[in-house]
């Protein structure tokens, strides 16, 4: 039985210094590091995310921080960021363990472009140093597909994913998730410097606000950040309005039943947070092993100690 | 019928795409944070040995292709037909031109090539990756001259033409590797 930890050498200092890098960041700004639940009584609605049920169906393992930690904004806690272990189930690969670790941040009265410079600033006392660039998310399906995503027709997409992404099938794909394919397929794997991409379709908004660009297009108030062709964050300019998330909880169900997925619950403590006031606030979250992986050309998420411990004894050894 | 689903694949399983028997060489998971889920798929097709990329939405699945390798024994050609047969169970199959290929330049009676068989018919043959074979047809050998680099085109048993080096005479044994077609060293045969 093989019980013992890969390619140990070096990496747990290394982990353990990452992380106290970020917890001193955070702590020359005033940023309070705070602790929520893991196992909690809701979990959320992303048609595409699927968190891990527990305590025989009680009860999630939580996908993010973000429910509780909203809760405590909405209790006037100020600035708070978390780094906790978050699950999602069935997303296993060289990028995705169904652990993981997120680093959690909110900053009240930040808008996108201030949370932007922090996150910039954060990952050049990780990462090497190199160039930082800003691409709306149109431009970038622009230059690389020559289709503006905010316009293009289903049929158009369907094409595209066809032909430049070798998807086989596309049936049964809606617009965003046709964009999702041409986006990991042909445009992330380029986003090898830092990279940051903001006006995200506000059919892409999740818990984030809406607003209109400079053509007047209805835009997520949300940015991704990217490195070395891997997703690091995705930040928000936080939904406020109570009414709206349940029309977008609504929604999400909608196409959940349309995909054959279980419905799930409306996050009542987050609705009633919501309804008592969230202050106005900027969030993000980032996946801590694989800002460490492309820190440090960490080919698979599983060569991570903390991760690989995780996996099944290796077959054959 | 068998299927695999995405979250199945693993280089190595044999599947069925667009009517053809594949074989996974690589399978990628790729999710945007809250996004749809793909499997990016390296595949290669084992009929006409090309690589394919594929992209499936995470949760599609594919048909099971019915494959399996063995080790056979080639026992000889009918004008048409290769025959190989399974040294352990005597069972025998025929190969087509297509399936043999260019491993037809390789093999000689009585070698074991590695054979390919979908649905118990063979697509393909694999040579082994060294094999032995008497030279038929080269130019005369030049005694002693063993130090220069020089070589000349000759013709093995099997009609496979290869470079050797200019001491190698008619009547000779060559070791040869099938993957590159390059002459090896010269074999000892007393």
């Amino acid at each position: 039985m093989a019980w013992q930890a890969r390619a140990l050498a070096g990496q747990l200092q290394a982990w353990a210094d990452f992380k106290q890098t970020i917890r001193a960041f955070f702590a020359e700004r005033g940023v309070l590091e705070v602790d929520t639940p893991l196992l909690a009584a809701y979990c959320v609605s992303d048609p595409h995310l699927d968190a891990i049920a527990a305590a025989g169906g009680a009860a999630w393992l939580q996908t993010s921080p973000e429910s509780a930690m909203k809760r405590l904004l909405a209790s006037r806690s100020g600035d708070i960021y978390q780094i906790c272990k978050a699950f999602r189930a069935d997303e296993c690969g060289r990028l995705h363990n169904q652990e993981f670790t997120l680093l959690e941040w909110y900053r009240c009265a930040f808008d996108l472009s201030a949370l932007m410079a922090e996150t910039a600033e954060l990952l050049g006392r990780i990462l090497p140093d190199g160039p930082l660039v800003r691409y709306s998310y149109a431009d970038l399906f622009l230059a690389e597909l020559a289709v503006d995503p905010h316009v293009a027709d289903l049929a158009e997409l369907q094409d595209l994913a066809r032909s430049a992404a070798g998807l086989g099938v596309t049936n049964g794909l809606e617009r965003d998730e046709l964009l999702d394919c041409l986006f990991s397929h042909c445009i992330q794997p380029g986003l090898t410097e830092l990279s940051f991409v903001f006006d995200y379709p506000a059919s892409q908004a999740a818990l984030a606000q809406t607003t209109r660009d400079d053509n007047g297009r209805e835009i997520a108030s949300r940015f991704e950040c990217f490195y070395a062709g891997v997703e690091l964050a995705n930040a928000y300019h936080e939904l406020l309005d109570a009414d709206q998330y349940q029309r977008r909880h609504a929604a999400d169900n909608r196409r959940r039943r349309q995909l054959g997925k279980p419905q799930i619950e409306l996050d009542q403590q987050l609705l009633a947070a919501m309804q008592h006031g969230l202050p106005d606030c900027s969030g993000i979250a980032m996946g801590l092993e694989r800002v460490f992986m492309v820190a440090r050309g960490v080919n698979r998420i599983e060569d991570i100690v903390n991760s690989g411990l995780g996996a099944g004894p290796v077959v054959g050894s | 019928m068998a299927t695999y689903s995405t979250n199945e694949f693993k280089s190595g399983l044999k599947v069925i795409l667009e009517g053809d028997p594949c074989s996974i060489v690589e399978n990628e998971f790729v999710k945007p944070g809250k996004g749809q889920a793909f499997n990016r798929v390296k595949l290669k097709n084992l009929i006409s040995g090309r690589q394919w990329e594929r992209t499936f939405k995470s949760g599609d699945s594919l048909e099971a292709a019915d494959v399996v390798e063995k080790d056979m024994e080639y026992l000889y050609n009918d004008g048409e037909y290769w025959h190989f047969m399974d040294p352990n169970s005597y069972e025998q199959v025929q190969a087509d031109k297509n399936a043999v290929g260019d491993a037809a330049l390789w093999f000689k009676e009585q070698d074991v090539c590695l054979v390919t068989l979908w649905n118990d018919a063979p697509i393909a043959i694999t040579s082994p990756n060294f094999v032995e074979l008497e030279i038929v047809e080269t130019d005369p050998g030049l005694k002693g001259d063993t130090a220069q680099g020089g070589t000349k085109p000759a013709t093995l048993v099997t009609g496979a033409v290869v470079k050797v080096p200019l001491f190698i005479d008619v009547g000779e044994v060559v070791r040869v590797d099938t993957r590159t077609g390059e002459y090896q060293n010269r074999v000892k045969t007393s």
